[in-house]
């Protein structure tokens, strides 16, 4: 797997950023101080009349892209997850939320794949965060290919998005002539009867690793990429519950208020059947490697595998 | 407009204060009831806006930052002809388009939807940003309480629209020094207010509230002033038009029973009558 082609998700976005630019001439940036990090800079150096860099202060920017939205703006307003959702969070409910404007939170930087920086940067709230807010679109793009699509759709859609984005080379793992994206719509990437794997994000690629290592023991597991986990396709979890019986949710996030919780909230109203939740399990990330973080969380596809074996008691 | 005019319209915008508020046993009368001549002006001497077209995308903005106080605000757009005036006391009332903060969803006029205090003056700043890249000449007014000086996302706004020079927004300071838990200087005291926005690279003007010579100076000052954006600290009395709820804190979200309403009704229409004798 060592020759697979690894680019980060925030890469795809600031390159999406800059290709739709030409497009939208309605398309406004804003980041806090991070641009180089959040790849908005792509965007900037293109297109410098419609960036603003709002310095350090996440929350004035929220509120600020409100004000520009009011306006017939498409506003995408991009920090680190930490500070995006988590300093802005009342903005963004309140700001931006609740009046329902047209602004694009895309964060990146979300999750352990940070790495060496620690758990005051590694955001495992976000999704649940944003999740609450009425109204908001939550998606979670797996690779390089399927961010630069969610930015399309987050475009195409009229109101607020949330748009977690990583700061890691991750494995490109859409790249192929099929491929479509549908904001709400999960996708079966592999068809299987003893157990669904619904994984969002990089850990969508850690369930594939996974799903090799189970087959080599005989187990049969369906593997669903939920790149949208507001709205979430309940027709499809109920469609994988019917049919495997069991559930495995992955997510590089607090198994509280992310993708786990939203399967389960599914599932106890339409289709009862047990689900294990793989995540964050409540607790803060710390200083490593990246990869080594997946491996010690258990995120990576061994970990992943283990866990499966674990809920299927095999 | 003359000021005996504006002063008459004032008037009707502190009526429509106490009777909306009365309607729905709560609300905030004092910081409305202070704002009521800053209110009035900006609507029917300041502004460029008509009613009848509330969405026009060349319109003057309006961003009620002090969102608490919509009574004062609802008042002055039902008088300016946005909906009806008897309207005023559905306020709060379930399926009222008259939220108990500002919702630019429901209410016609209402340009952002606001309410927790600091973040309808970034949201003004956003707005004049958007006009300055589309070459719009569009101004852009916010109204902030004293105490709301207090949010720290006031100043984070403040720095970006004098480091941007947006001399097309005009925030203004409604100064009437009291806060929920008392004087503002007791609580958490943000003077020198006008030396703050100073410091932010504001050109600050200050004003009389309950003055419209006052206020028409320092909004045509605003106006002529180029490169930087300004700030107008409004000396103002909580409660102003009604004296039993004059400079009371007590005021700030309280609203009259029957009683309290008849006579602060009974003190304005007095005062009301007076100035059509004028």
């Amino acid at each position: 797997m060592s020759d697979v082609k690894k680019i980060a998700t925030r890469q795809a976005y600031g390159e999406a950023l800059a290709e739709l630019g030409e497009k939208y001439e309605n398309l406004v940036v804003m980041d806090a101080d991070l641009a180089a990090s959040t790849k908005t800079s792509i965007f900037a150096k293109k297109f410098p009349d419609r960036f603003f860099d709002c310095g350090i202060a996440e929350g004035n920017m929220a509120s600020m892209a409100a004000g520009l939205a009011t306006t017939g703006k498409i506003v995408f307003i991009s920090s680190f997850a930490m500070f995006a959702t988590g300093r802005a969070y009342e903005q963004i409910r309140n700001s931006i939320g609740y009046p329902h404007l047209n602004v694009k939170i895309a964060a990146s930087h979300g999750g352990i794949s940070v790495g060496e920086d620690g758990a005051t940067h590694q955001c495992l709230e976000d999704v649940s965060l944003m999740r609450n807010i009425p109204g908001m679109v939550v998606m979670v793009p797996s690779d390089y290919v399927e961010a630069k699509a969610a930015v399309q759709a987050a475009i195409d859609h009229n109101g607020p998005v949330y748009l977690r984005l990583g700061r890691s080379n991750v494995p490109v793992i859409n790249d192929r002539e099929d491929y479509k994206f549908e904001m709400g719509k999960g996708v079966v990437l592999k068809e299987g009867t003893d157990v669904t794997v619904i994984a969002t994000g990089i850990c969508v690629d850690s369930a594939l690793r996974a799903e090799e290592l189970l087959a080599a023991d005989g187990i049969n597991a369906q593997i669903v990429n939920m790149h949208t986990i507001k709205p979430l396709d309940e027709d499809l979890v109920v469609e994988c519950a019917k049919k495997t019986g069991k559930i495995v949710t992955v997510e590089e996030h607090s198994v509280i208020g992310g993708l786990g919780s939203a399967v389960c909230d599914c599932i106890c109203k339409k289709y009862p059947i047990p689900v294990m939740k793989v995540g964050v399990q409540d607790v803060f990330g710390t200083s490593a490697p990246c990869d080594e973080l997946m491996r010690r969380f258990r995120l990576d596809g061994q970990g992943v595998y283990e866990q499966v074996k674990e809920f299927l008691g095999k | 407009m003359e000021n005996l005019e504006l002063q008459k319209l004032a008037n009707k915008v502190r009526q429509g204060v106490i009777i909306s508020t009365h309607a729905a046993k709560s609300g905030h009368p004092g910081g409305s009831l202070s704002a009521a001549d800053i209110f009035t002006y900006l609507y029917f001497e300041e502004m460029n806006v008509d009613p009848s077209n509330p969405k026009d995308s060349d319109r003057d903005r309006f961003v009620l930052s002090k969102g608490h106080t919509a009574p004062g605000l609802y008042s002055t757009l039902a008088l300016k002809g946005y909906f009806p005036f008897e309207d005023l006391t559905t306020l709060r009332q379930w399926g009222s388009y008259l939220q108990g903060h500002p919702d630019m969803k429901s209410t016609p006029g209402v340009d952002m939807s606001t309410g927790s205090l600091g973040q309808g003056i970034s949201a003004a700043v956003g707005i004049a940003l958007a006009a300055r890249m589309d070459h719009k000449d569009y101004r852009v007014y916010t109204l902030l309480g004293d105490g709301e000086t207090e949010e720290g996302q006031v100043w984070e706004a403040a720095m970006y629209a004098g480091f941007k020079k947006l001399d097309n927004l005009c925030v203004i300071v409604d100064n009437n020094n009291l806060q929920i838990d008392g004087n503002i200087e007791n609580v958490c005291s943000p003077y020198p207010i006008d030396k703050k926005f100073e410091a932010f690279n504001f050109h600050v003007v200050k004003a009389d509230a309950h003055d419209f010579d006052s206020l028409r100076e320092a909004f045509e000052e605003a106006r002529m002033t180029k490169g930087c954006p300004t700030a107008i600290i409004c000396k103002s009395v909580k409660g102003k038009g009604v004296s039993f709820m004059e400079d009371q804190a007590g005021w700030h979200g309280v609203a009259p029973n029957d009683e309290q309403k008849e006579a602060a009704l009974e003190e304005l229409r007095k005062a009301g009558e007076a100035l059509c004798q004028m």
